[in-house]
C-alpha cells in the first residue's frame, strides 16, 4: 500500500504526457488540413483587389487582372529593408532562370530609392506594382518584409513566405509547391510536404 | 572557420557526455575506481568543448559574421556591442548553447569542488549531469544548430528584437538560466541517490548549496525581469502572470520548498523521499520552462505545428528525463528509510506548511499556464486564464506560508511550543496591528485587499526580526554580549533573517505596487497640465532625437507638487531602423516611499499626443526586498558547513556520514 503513494506522481506526468502528445498530434492534423499557418488568413483565397502603377518606365505595373492563367510568384520588398538584400540574389535568380515568373510589389518605398537599389542589385522582375503607401500590402497581408507568396492558375494565394528566403525554402517547400501547381489543376493537393 | 570549430566542439561534446554518462555509472555499479575516477576529467573537459563553442558563436557576433545564419537573423552591424554579445542567447539556438554551457559549468564545479563526496556519489552525479547535457547537445545538433552557415551572406543582419535590446534584459536570460540549470544538480544528486538507494543528512548538506545557488538565481532572474517588464512595456505593471514569467516561478517557487525540506533532511534525517521528489520536480519544471517558453509553443500554439521535428525531439527530451526519474523514484524510494518523528507542532511542521503550500503553489500555477493550451487544443471555445485567476488562488495559498515562516523559526525541532512562540511573538503581534492600522489610515478608501498585504508582510518582519532578537538575546543581555552573539550566529542564520525580512519587504512592494497604484491615461497638447496622486505633470514639447541604431522621440513632463517645482521627467519612444518596431523608455522618478511613472504613447490629431502616468506607492520596495533575498541567499552559501571542499579535501575517501556538521 505504501508503495503505491510512490507511484503516485509517475502516474501524474504520464497522463499530462499523453494529454501533451494528444495535442500536439491535433496541431499537426489541423496543420495538414492548412498547411503554413503564418498567414492563414490569405491563403487559399483569391488574390485581393487592387491595381498598382509601375515602378519603372519599361516594365508594366501589377493588377488583380494580371493573375490567373500561369503559375507566379509575388515578392515584396523595399530598399530600405535589409534581409531582402539578402534574399534577392535568389530571387533574380529564380526569374532569370525562368522557373517561374517573379512579380514584384515595391512596398512604402520612395521611387528614387527603389529604383537605384535594382539597379545596384539587378532586376528579373516581370512587373512591378508601386506600392508607395501600403495600402495594397496591407490588403495582401503583409506585416513584414520581405514577403513571397505563391498564385496558382486560378488566382489563388497558396503560399505565403514570410521573411527572407533562404536556399532551403526554396529547395524543399517553395520550388516542389511551384511544380506540384503546374502539373495539377487541383491546387488542392499541393500542400507542402507533400 | 571559427563557426566551424565550434560547431565541431559541440559535436566532441556530445561524445564527451555519452561516455561520461556511462563509465562512471558501471564504475560505480561495478565499485571499480579506476572507471569512476573517469568522471571528474570528462566533466572538465566537456565544459572546455562547450565553452570553445559558445566563445566561436560569440565571437560570430562581435565580429558580426552574417555568413552564420543564427548571427544574420538575431544581430546587425550597427546594433551596439552589448547587445551583439547579449544577441547570442536572445534567441532559439543560441540560448541553448548557454543552457548546455551552464550545465557544463556545474558538472565541472562537482567534479572540482567534490572532492570530500563519497566516490561512487560523485561518479553517479557526473553522469547523471552527463546524460542530460547528452539530450540537450543531441537536441542543439540535430534540430537547432547554431552554427549554420547562410550563402550568399547578407550585407547587414535582421537586427535582434528591440524589446530585448535593454540592458536588464541582456542579463535576465543568463541569471534565468543559471536558476534553470542549477536545479540539475539538485536532480543530478537525487537521481545519483535514488540509484545509491542512501540519503542521509550528509547527501542533503551537499544539495544544498546547489539547490540554494540556482534558487538565488531564479530570485535574481524573476526579479530583472519583473523589473524590466517595469520600466520598458510602459505599462506600469511589473508581474503579469504571462506563461514566460510562471515558467520561471514554478521552478522557483518548488525550489524554495526544496531548499526548506533539505534542511529538515539535514538536520533530523526525514522528509527524505518528500525532499528527493521535489528535487526532481524542480528540474522537471525548469525543463518545461524551457522548452515552453523556447519552443514557442506557449506564445503561439501553432509553434510545434510549423516545426515538428523540433516539438517531437523536445517531448521526447522530457519523458525520458521527467518520466525516467519518476520511475526510478517510484521503484526505489520506498526503500529509504524513514528518519525521526515529529509532531505537527515543530520547527518541522513550520517547515512541511511552507513545503506543502509552495508545491500546491506552484502546481496551481501550472494549471493556469497550461489550460489555456489544453483547451485549445480539444478545439473548446478560447479560454484565457488571467491576473484573476492567479490573484484569487495564489495569494490566499501565500498566507499560511507567510504566517508558518513568521512562528516556525520560533519553534523547537521534533516538538514545539507553540504558546511559548506565541508569547515571544507579542510584540510582533502587536507591531503588525500598529503598523497595519497606519496603512489603513495613509491608504484610506483603497481595497481591504491591501491591509491584508501589508499586514502579512509587518507580520514576517516583525516576527523575523523577534526571533533574531532572541537569538542574541537582545534586552535579555548587554548590548556588547548581544552584538558579540550576534557576530558568532552562523552565516546560515543571518542568511533566513535578511532573506525573509527582504521577503517581507517585497510582499510590502508588491502591495503598494498593484492595489494603491493610481494611474492616468490622456490625450494632452503641450502646455497641457494634468494632476495625479496629487502631483501636477505639465506635458512640454516632444523632439527628435537619434540613437545608434534608432530613431527617438522625447516628451518632456515638468512636475509640480504643491505649486512647487518637483522634478522633470523625459519618457521617450524609440522607432527601431531595421526591424521598424517601437518600443517605449519610460520615465521613473524614484523617491523611497514610490515611484513616478510617465510614458508617452501614440500621436494623436494636432500634436497631441497620448500619455500615461502613473503614482505608484512602495514599488522600489519589491527591487530591495529582492536584493535583500539574494544577499540572505549568498549569506547562507557562504555558511561554513556548505563551504564544500578545502578542510576536508584530504578524507575524500572516507564515508560521507563521518563529515561533523559546521557551526550548528
Amino acid at each position: 500500500m505504501r508503495r503505491l503513494i510512490f507511484v503516485v506522481p509517475l502516474v501524474v506526468f504520464a497522463g499530462f504526457a499523453v494529454a501533451t502528445a494528444l495535442y500536439i498530434f491535433e496541431i499537426q492534423r489541423d496543420s495538414q488540413r492548412a498547411p503554413n499557418i503564418i498567414g492563414a488568413g490569405e491563403q487559399n483565397k483569391p488574390v485581393p483587389e487592387f491595381d498598382l502603377p509601375p515602378l519603372l518606365d519599361d516594365l508594366p505595373g501589377l493588377a488583380t487582372a494580371d493573375f490567373g492563367g500561369e503559375v507566379v510568384m509575388v515578392n515584396v520588398f523595399a530598399s530600405w529593408c535589409v534581409p531582402c538584400r539578402a534574399e534577392h540574389p535568389l530571387i533574380t535568380r529564380i526569374g532569370e532562370e525562368g522557373i517561374v515568373p517573379v512579380w514584384g510589389i515595391n512596398y512604402k518605398n520612395k521611387k528614387d530609392e527603389a529604383v537605384a537599389w535594382l539597379d545596384e542589385l539587378g532586376n528579373s522582375y516581370r512587373r512591378i506594382g508601386f506600392d508607395l503607401s501600403g495600402r495594397v500590402g496591407i490588403e495582401w497581408g503583409v506585416y513584414g518584409v520581405p514577403e513571397t507568396y505563391i498564385i496558382d492558375k486560378s488566382g489563388r494565394i497558396r503560399y505565403k513566405h514570410v521573411g527572407p528566403l533562404s536556399r532551403n525554402d526554396l529547395k524543399e517547400t517553395i520550388l516542389p509547391m511551384i511544380d506540384c501547381l503546374n502539373k495539377t489543376p487541383q491546387a488542392e493537393k499541393c500542400l507542402s510536404g507533400s | 572557420m571559427i563557426a566551424e570549430f565550434g560547431h565541431f566542439a559541440l559535436v566532441l561534446a556530445l561524445m564527451v557526455a555519452l561516455v561520461q554518462g556511462i563509465v562512471p555509472m558501471v564504475g560505480a555499479a561495478r565499485g571499480d575506481i579506476r572507471l569512476m575516477d573517469m568522471a571528474p576529467p570528462a566533466a572538465t573537459v566537456q565544459l572546455l568543448l562547450v565553452a570553445a563553442a559558445f566563445g566561436a558563436l560569440m565571437y560570430s557576433y562581435i565580429v558580426s559574421d552574417f555568413s552564420v545564419m543564427n548571427v544574420a537573423q538575431n544581430s546587425n552591424s550597427l546594433q551596439p556591442m552589448l547587445y551583439k554579445i547579449s544577441g547570442v542567447w536572445g534567441n532559439h539556438e543560441g540560448s541553448l548553447v548557454l543552457w548546455v554551457l551552464i550545465l557544463a559549468l556545474y558538472g565541472g564545479m562537482v567534479a572540482l569542488f567534490g572532492g570530500n563526496l563519497p566516490p561512487t556519489l560523485k561518479a553517479r552525479v557526473l553522469a547523471v549531469q552527463a546524460i542530460v547535457a547528452f539530450g540537450f547537445l543531441a537536441f542543439l545538433l540535430f534540430t537547432s544548430n547554431p552554427f549554420e552557415r547562410l550563402f550568399p551572406p547578407p550585407l547587414d543582419g535582421a537586427d535582434l528584437n528591440p524589446l530585448l535590446q535593454d540592458p536588464g534584459l541582456a542579463f535576465h536570460p543568463p541569471m534565468l538560466y543559471a536558476g534553470y540549470v542549477g536545479l540539475s544538480t539538485a536532480f543530478s544528486f537525487a537521481v545519483a541517490a535514488l540509484i545509491e538507494g542512501k540519503v542521509d543528512a550528509a547527501w542533503a548538506r551537499w544539495v544544498r548549496p546547489w539547490t540554494l545557488a540556482a534558487w538565488i538565481f531564479l530570485t535574481a532572474g524573476i526579479a530583472l525581469g519583473s523589473w524590466w517588464a517595469y520600466y520598458e512595456l510602459g505599462w506600469g505593471g511589473f508581474w503579469f502572470w504571462d506563461p514566460v514569467e510562471n515558467a520561471s516561478f514554478m521552478p522557483w517557487l518548488v525550489a524554495t520548498a526544496l531548499l526548506h525540506s533539505a534542511i529538515v533532511v539535514e538536520k533530523r534525517d526525514t522528509l527524505k523521499s518528500w525532499t528527493i521528489l521535489l528535487a526532481i520536480i524542480g528540474f522537471s519544471l525548469s525543463l518545461i520552462g524551457t522548452f515552453l517558453v523556447r519552443s514557442g509553443v506557449l506564445t503561439s500554439v501553432h509553434a510545434f505545428a510549423t516545426d515538428p521535428e523540433r516539438g517531437v525531439f523536445i517531448l521526447l527530451l522530457l519523458v525520458i528525463a521527467i518520466g525516467g526519474s519518476l520511475v526510478l523514484f517510484a521503484w526505489r524510494a520506498p526503500s529509504m528509510q524513514a528518519g525521526g518523528l515529529f509532531q505537527p507542532v515543530s520547527r518541522e511542521g513550520g517547515l512541511i506548511v511552507n513545503n506543502l503550500f509552495m508545491s500546491v503553489a506552484a502546481l496551481v500555477v501550472l494549471i493556469g499556464t497550461l489550460t489555456p493550451l489544453m483547451v485549445d487544443a480539444l478545439n473548446l471555445p478560447k479560454v484565457s486564464v488571467g491576473a484573476p485567476y492567479f490573484n484569487i488562488v495564489f495569494v490566499p495559498l501565500m498566507m499560511p506560508v507567510i504566517i508558518a515562516a513568521g512562528i516556525g523559526p520560533l519553534l523547537a525541532w521534533k516538538r514545539g511550543d507553540i504558546k511559548g512562540a506565541l508569547a515571544r511573538l507579542k510584540y510582533a503581534v502587536l507591531a503588525t496591528v500598529i503598523l497595519t492600522a497606519l496603512a489603513g489610515w495613509l491608504a484610506w478608501g483603497y481595497s481591504i485587499g491591501s491591509l491584508l498585504g501589508i499586514a502579512l508582510a509587518a507580520w514576517l518582519g516583525t516576527a523575523t526580526v523577534t526571533e533574531f532578537a532572541s537569538r542574541i538575546g537582545l534586552g535579555r543581555l548587554p548590548l556588547r554580549n548581544s552584538l558579540r552573539r550576534a557576530g558568532g550566529l552562523p552565516r546560515s542564520a543571518w542568511g533566513m533573517t535578511v532573506t525573509h525580512i527582504g521577503f517581507a519587504i517585497t510582499i510590502a512592494g508588491i502591495t503598494g505596487a498593484s492595489l494603491w497604484r493610481t494611474e492616468s491615461i490622456q490625450v494632452m497638447r503641450p502646455g497641457d497640465t494634468v494632476e495625479v496622486a496629487g502631483y501636477e505633470f505639465t506635458f512640454g514639447n516632444v523632439e527628435n532625437l537619434r540613437g545608434p541604431n534608432y530613431f527617438i522621440e522625447r516628451g518632456t513632463f515638468t512636475v509640480w507638487r504643491d505649486g512647487e517645482f518637483y522634478t522633470v521627467m523625459e519618457p521617450e519612444k524609440r522607432r527601431y531602423m531595421v526591424q521598424q518596431r517601437e518600443t517605449t523608455e519610460a520615465a521613473i522618478f524614484t523617491t523611497p516611499m514610490k515611484d513616478l511613472y510617465a510614458v508617452i504613447g501614440d500621436k494623436a490629431d494636432g500634436g497631441a499626443w497620448v500619455t500615461r502616468i502613473y503614482h505608484s506607492p512602495l514599488v522600489p520596495w519589491m527591487w530591495i526586498g529582492s536584493l535583500m533575498m539574494i544577499v540572505g541567499g549568498t549569506l547562507s552559501l557562504s555558511d561554513r558547513r556548505l563551504r564544500v571542499g578545502a578542510p576536508s579535501r584530504r578524507r575524500a575517501a572516507t564515508p560521507a556520514a563521518a563529515q561533523p556538521a559546521g557551526a550548528e
